[in-house]
């Protein structure tokens, strides 16, 4: 009764211009809020058989038999959080070393170019790097990084056991390589957006440019960088392609990253098509219900570190 | 002791091609307030900027000349800017704490390298008096920057530059973004600083000047917008009685 006057005594003020443009605004951001719905409805009604058949034991259970269509989705989800992880730990790392050199030491003559470069590493399409990874990635993993991690840390059950080449460390690593370029462009742009005035305040006090870089500037951009993390951590939880022609896809649980494993993606384009029984398909179908909630609780879980990070220095960004 | 503490000889600066600041040749007092006053675009901020080393780093400055503090070359081949750097502090036109450290960590960012904690704390207590600053943050010493007024900002800003302990405070209009009550609590700052600290101080308001400053400097941009040194003399017989034509015009409003 109050809202609705009020409502209609802005609208009259309002040009059809204006009027136009947010008709088109609301149904761009009402799209895609639909999509996702409609996504969503799809993939439940889709996996409903699976559901009932299997109930949440589903997500627990480690057997993929389809011969008789058993089946559990848990070696799965611990094959897409093991790679992901891998990945965003060593892109991360090398990410934002790039992005710190790139925005604050390298020469202008240097980064631009270099830049320019790790952005056409994201344009490399991912089955590009699964042949990379499966005739050189893999075999190097097998000869090269794989015993000499297994002859540093071969006491812990991460690094032991025989070397296969293909594995989820060989995913991981691919993967990291393909996020590698959105940590750097990303956090390089924040780095570069750090006020220059902060740069100057910590110069004049005779500090090094190392000791701007970590004590002043990637403090401050630190927000952002996680976000870009965040960004590419997302990409590697569904990336498909690169993955399943390097983790040796076998649906087991193996505490050694040097083992084969599978992830919820590569299982979905692995078998979608000799999915023979309705209930095989629906099971695929419930695979890719998990990696949807997989990948939203994961930005959830990131979004509440970014609040709390936030939140102890409300004004900082 | 030498009555001077830093000096600039025939010290030009430039932007790529564009010569901002030429052939300026200076001497700053010890322990005195100098004001550099003049128009927007006269070259004196980027003077300013050259005696800390900190307009080299912007995209394509130099510097040509020499500023000696205390007859060594600052720019000579050996010398250290980073060294130069901590004898020669910089308060800036806009404040600006690290947004990421505590108050009292700002204090201390990088000043007294190598001294215990308990040291570093003394030192950071005994800059934020300094500063005028103590008893308004003394509670919330933990607490970030950013929930400080401006005029309390620039005050930490203060108090970070002589928590290193230099001997020289280079301000470049300091007060600018501040109101004008904020602005006297730290002209009354400048003061006190006065008697620890050579101080220059880059300045447009001439009334500012006028208070603050011991010795006042004019600068002026010539046609092909090089900032030259029209006049120094003591801030009273300055704008009292300027020697110079071009300064007695911009004293008395009718340019600038």
């Amino acid at each position: 009764m109050t809202a609705e006057p009020r409502f209609r005594r802005l609208a009259r003020f309002v040009s059809p211009a204006d009027r136009g443009f947010a008709a088109i605004v609301v149904a761009g951001s009402t799209l895609f809020a639909l999509l996702i719905l409609g996504l969503f409805a799809e993939l439940a009604l889709g996996s409903w058989p699976s559901i009932k058949a299997f109930g949440p034991a589903f997500i627990w259970k480690s057997e993929w038999d389809p011969i008789a269509s058993k089946f559990g989705a848990l070696p799965m989800i611990y094959g897409t959080v093991v790679t992901s992880l891998i990945a965003i730990v060593l892109a991360a790392f090398i990410g934002i070393m790039a992005a710190t050199f790139l925005a604050e030491f390298a020469p202008r003559w240097l980064s631009t170019p270099l830049s320019f470069l790790i952005e056409l590493l994201a344009a490399v399409p991912s089955v590009v790097y699964g042949l990379w990874g499966l005739f050189v990635l893999a075999p190097f993993v097998r000869t090269t990084i794989g015993p000499a991690l297994q002859h540093i840390l071969g006491w812990l059950p991460l690094f032991s056991g025989p070397i296969y080449g293909v594995g989820m460390l060989t995913g991981g690593i691919i993967l990291a390589l393909m996020i590698v370029p959105t940590v750097t462009a990303i956090s390089r742009d924040v780095i570069a957006a750090i006020p220059g005035d902060l740069r100057e305040a910590s110069a004049s006090l005779g500090t090094t440019k190392w000791e701007t870089a970590t004590r002043v500037v990637l403090p401050a951009a630190k927000v952002g960088i996680f976000g870009a993390c965040v960004l590419a951590l997302g990409r590697a939880l569904g990336e498909t392609i690169a993955v399943t022609m390097v983790i040796g896809n076998r649906p087991a649980i193996s505490a050694s990253l040097f083992a084969p494993g599978y992830t919820l993606a590569s299982v979905i384009a692995n078998e979608f098509t000799e999915a023979t029984t309705s209930i095989y398909i629906s099971s695929l179908i419930e695979l890719g219900l998990i990696l949807f909630f997989v990948s939203m609780i994961v930005n959830g879980l990131a979004r509440l570190m970014i609040w709390s990070v936030r939140g102890s220095e409300r004004t900082a960004v | 002791m030498r009555d001077e503490l830093l000096a600039a000889v025939d010290l030009s600066a430039y932007y790529g091609e564009r010569k901002a600041v030429g052939n300026v040749s200076i001497a700053f007092r010890r322990k005195a307030v100098t004001a550099l006053i003049g128009p927007s675009g006269c070259g004196k901020t980027t003077l300013l900027r050259c005696f800390n080393r900190i307009h080299e780093l912007s995209f394509d400055a130099r510097v040509e000349g020499s500023v000696l503090m205390e007859d060594q070359d600052i720019y000579s081949a050996g010398v250290d800017p980073m060294a130069i750097r901590r004898r020669i502090g910089m308060v800036f036109q806009r404040p600006n704490p690290f947004p990421t450290l505590s108050i009292v960590d700002n204090t201390m960012a990088y000043g007294g390298r190598g001294l215990s904690r308990a040291q570093k704390q003394e030192r950071a207590e005994r800059a934020l008096r300094s500063a005028a600053l103590w008893d308004e943050v003394k509670d919330k010493l933990r607490s970030s920057p950013l929930r400080l007024s401006g005029g309390q900002q620039q005050r930490l800003c203060i108090a970070r530059a002589i928590a290193a302990e230099p001997e020289v405070l280079l301000m470049d209009e300091p007060t600018a973004s501040l109101d004008p009550i904020a602005s006297a609590v730290i002209e009354e700052l400048m003061a006190s600083l006065a008697e620890r600290f050579t101080i220059i101080a880059v300045t447009h308001n001439m009334q500012q000047a006028a208070r603050v400053s011991d010795v006042t400097a004019f600068m002026l941009a010539d046609e092909s917008g090089t900032g030259r040194l029209i006049e120094v003399d003591d801030t009273a017989k300055l704008f009292t009685t300027p020697s110079d034509r071009r300064t007695e015009d911009y004293i008395t409003g009718r340019f600038g």
